[in-house]
Formats: C-alpha cells, structure tokens, sequence
C-alpha cells in the first residue's frame, strides 16, 4: 500500500477551503497550518501563466525527515505516511530543518507536528478533509499500488510533475499540469 | 520573470518567512563541543606521544575546564529543545543514520571522559585535594595504570566529536549552504583551533606556547583551504548552491563571515603568530582570543545563514 495525492493544478482556484477544513479536523493550534495554497505567477504582463498549488507534506518515500529523527519519534506508518509520535518526540527541531518543502513546524506543546493525509479518517474509509472538502474537487487521493484508485487513475490520464524532485527526496504529492 | 507569491496564511511561526528553528543555544553548543574535543584531543595526543612534561598546561591544566565546557553546551542543547520532558527518548535507542543520535551518544561517552581527565588533573589547581572514599582512589589509581588505553579511547572520540559538529549540519539536503562535506572536517580543524589557542591562553611556558601557535597556523592555514575548498564546491555546483554561497558573497552575510570569520579570526591571529614565531613579542592573549572569537563566529554565522539557504521552487 502506497498512499499518495494529487492535486490539479488547473482546477485549483486558491479559495484556501483545504486549508480552513484541516486546521477545523485536526484541531491546529491558531497561527498555524499543516496545508497551505502557493500561487506561482509566470512570464510578464499581459502574458502571465499562473500555477495554484494546494501544498502539505509530501509523505517522502526517502523522507529526510524520518532519517535524521534522533528518537523515531519520525516514522513511516500505514501505506508510507509519516507521522510523528508525539511522546516520543524531544522537539529537537533537526526534521524542520530537513525538509526542503518545510512542511513541518514546531506545536506549541512542544513536540513537531504535520499533515497526516488524515490517516484517522482513511483508516475508516473517508477522504482526507483537504479533498473532501475542496469544491472544485481538485484533490485526488488514494493508493498507488491500486491500479483502480483515483489517484493512479488520474496520474496515468494527466501530466504531472512533483516538487524539487532533484532534492531526492521521493514525494507522494502529485501536481497535475 | 518568475515570480512565486504564498498566498496561504502560511506563516508559521520558527518556519516562515526564512527558518529560524535554532537559535543560539545550537551554535554556542557546536563551540563548546568542538573547543572540548580540541582541548581532549591535544591531551590525549601527548600522554600517547608520551610528551606530558613537554607540554604540561595541553595535559594537565586545560582538561579541566572540559567538563564545564560541555556542560554548559549540554544545557544549551536542551535549552534548544521544544519538548524537554521527553530529552531522555534520545537515549532509548541508537540511529545510524541520524547525526544527532550518534551526536548524543557520543556526547555520553565524551562527557565522562572529560570528568575522568579532570579528576586525574585536580591536583594541579588544588594540591591538597584528597578523595576521602576509598572507591575513588582506586579509580583514581586505576585509571593513571590504564592512561594509555584511555587516551586513545579520548582522541578517538575528540575526533567524532568535532567532526560531529559539523555533520550535524551537513547531514540536511534541505538547507543548501549546509549541504557540504566540507563542513565535518572544517568544523573538526576549527575545534582543534579554538582548543590549541585555549591551551596557549592558560600556558605560562613560553616553550609549549610557542609549540602551540605553530600547531595553530598550520590548523588555520587548513581552515582557510577548507574554507576556499567550499566555496569552490559551492559555485561549481548546483543552482540552489551557487545562491547559498551568494549569501557570503554579496548577501547579508557577507560582511560579517569575511570581517569576523575569515579576518579577524583567521588571518589577523595567523598574522600575528607569524610574528610571534619570529620572535617579536606579541601577548599570546591577542591571537588566542581573536581564534577562540572566529570559533564562535563561524559557527553563530553558519547557523544562521543556513536556515537562510533554501531549495528554490
């Protein structure tokens, strides 16, 4: 089992639906965001191409986050997500420092905190809230090793491209171009 | 023109805009650290080369100031962590590939060590000093017996130690200016420099002091290949790479790593133990604390402009 997301990028408005639905499922201190909206402006008036991406952790397969936990309070859970074991974590900050899409941060209680693709809700059945929620029904979630899951289906219907690939890190985050 | 704005009320606090997850506790701890591992390792060195009376103050008088040292950066290192309660689950197992785990059982062994090469010494600042319990005399006597086992155990884990400093940055792919190899050996030759001029600041020979500042302007003169080395690898390397090094070259940082690092704790110190060397008075003081200053420098910039560096998408 290999989870994984996509995201259309021309689909995507930015209306930031994702990024309120998280922080409400997820309880997310005030302040703070586990996902977030990136808007690329391209070329020069008037021809400008714009991209919207909706961004969270990219539950790495090579995650550097994982490697370079002292505790292992940083592991790979069902189907390749990464998680973070809030007991077993010192907060020592050396996983926020690791990962090129800073998809982390540090909770206020202290201990590192970051997108779960909702794995509470997948275990039982549902959808992340970020692709429920979205209303352009932008998102695309699933397993990668099903064939038939949306997600495989849509990334062998449409082009796609990951984020800073070169940095090695293997991500599970699609975005559709 | 590409232009890339977040228009997510992504700002989370330590993460947005530029990263600033460590503060001064990380590099004042990657000081001590290394200051520690130079002061053991020069210890160390002459019990093995058999060289203790040549150099009195390197074996005898500076490792006392090494358990307060890493002390104090022990306390830094927790000081720095965001979820203290729960320090001790670094110590429920060993992972390999991450640097602060081996880093902090390193620092386990080290530490101890240091207290032993201050308990050997103590005598030299108070003559009188007696153990009173008996275990502890026996330990005492023991380790004089096992000192040459000892000393080898001590510079091979000086040696991780500083190396260490540096890998703990270097590990992270994530922050480019980090990403180098470089930095384990530059911050090892540093640790080595700060603690060679520590030992010339508490020496009272004039012999040893003079021995000293040669071993430190060859260490220097290795920190600044080292130094010319990175930035070469940086600007013959990738994009991102090429923008950390323009942080030292015409970014923020510029002045303050040439100025601070490079002049005042590299070059005007090599300076003046050249004169030193040729026989012109020049209070040791000078050149030992202008290095133990780079030193602290050099890490206090590193640390700061890496969190600066970052992949560019």
């Amino acid at each position: 089992m290999r989870y994984a997301m996509a995201v259309d990028t021309k689909k995507c408005v930015g209306c930031s639906d994702c990024v309120v639905a998280c922080q409400t499922e997820n309880n997310v201190p005030i302040g703070y965001c586990r996902d977030w909206v990136v808007e690329v402006t391209n070329g020069t008036y008037p021809q400008l191409e714009i991209e919207i991406r909706s961004e969270r952790c990219n539950h790495c397969d090579n995650a550097p986050c994982v490697r370079c936990c002292p505790t292992g309070a940083s592991h790979f859970s069902d189907g390749g997500i990464v998680l973070v074991k809030e007991k077993k974590c010192i907060g020592c900050g050396a996983c926020i420092a690791s990962c090129p899409y800073d998809a982390r941060y540090p909770h206020p209680e202290g201990y590192v905190d970051k997108c779960t693709f909702c794995l509470h809700r997948v275990k039982k059945g549902l959808q992340p809230a970020c692709v429920a929620v979205c209303p352009t029904k932008c998102m695309y979630f699933g397993d990668l090793d099903d064939p038939k899951s949306d997600v495989s289906v849509i990334l062998k219907k449409r082009k796609w491209k990951t984020l800073i690939p070169e940095a090695g890190t293997k991500p599970e985050l699609y975005f559709l171009i | 023109m590409k232009e890339e704005i977040i228009i997510s009320g992504r700002m989370n606090p330590k993460i947005d805009p530029v990263l600033n997850i460590w503060h001064w506790e990380i590099p004042l701890y990657l000081f001590l650290g290394g200051l520690a591992a130079g002061i053991l390792f020069f210890a160390a060195l002459y019990i093995i080369l058999k060289k203790e009376d040549e150099f009195p103050t390197a074996v005898k008088k500076a490792p006392l100031i090494t358990p307060f040292l890493l002390i104090i950066g022990l306390i830094a290192l927790l000081l720095d962590l965001n979820h203290k309660p729960y320090f001790w689950q670094l110590y429920t197992t060993i992972k390999i590939q991450s640097p602060m785990s081996w880093g902090a059982w390193t620092l386990m062994v080290v530490t101890p060590l240091s207290f032993i090469w201050a308990a050997l010494n103590i005598k030299e600042i108070f003559p009188t000093w007696d153990w009173n319990i008996s275990f502890l005399k026996q330990f005492e006597i023991w380790c004089r017996k096992n000192i040459l086992p000892i000393a080898w155990i001590t510079i091979t884990f000086s040696v991780i130690l500083g190396i260490y400093t540096g890998i703990l940055f270097s590990a992270f792919n994530a922050r480019p200016l980090w990403n180098t190899s470089i930095l384990g050996p530059l911050f090892l030759t540093s640790g080595l420099s700060t603690g060679a001029a520590a030992i010339m600041l508490m020496s009272k020979n004039h012999i040893e002091r003079k021995a000293f500042a040669r071993i430190d302007l060859l260490l220097i003169a290795i920190e600044l290949f080292l130094i010319t080395h990175m930035f070469m690898g940086f600007m013959a390397s990738t994009q991102v790479q090429i923008e950390a090094a323009r942080l030292f070259l015409g970014g923020p940082y510029t002045a303050s790593f040439w100025v601070f690092v490079v002049g005042l704790g590299l070059v005007v110190p090599a300076f003046l133990e050249v004169l030193e060397l040729s026989r012109r008075k020049i209070p040791v003081i000078v050149p030992a604390t202008l290095v133990l200053f780079g030193g602290i420098m050099m890490r206090f910039i590193l640390a700061y402009a890496g969190q600066a560096s970052r992949w560019l998408y």
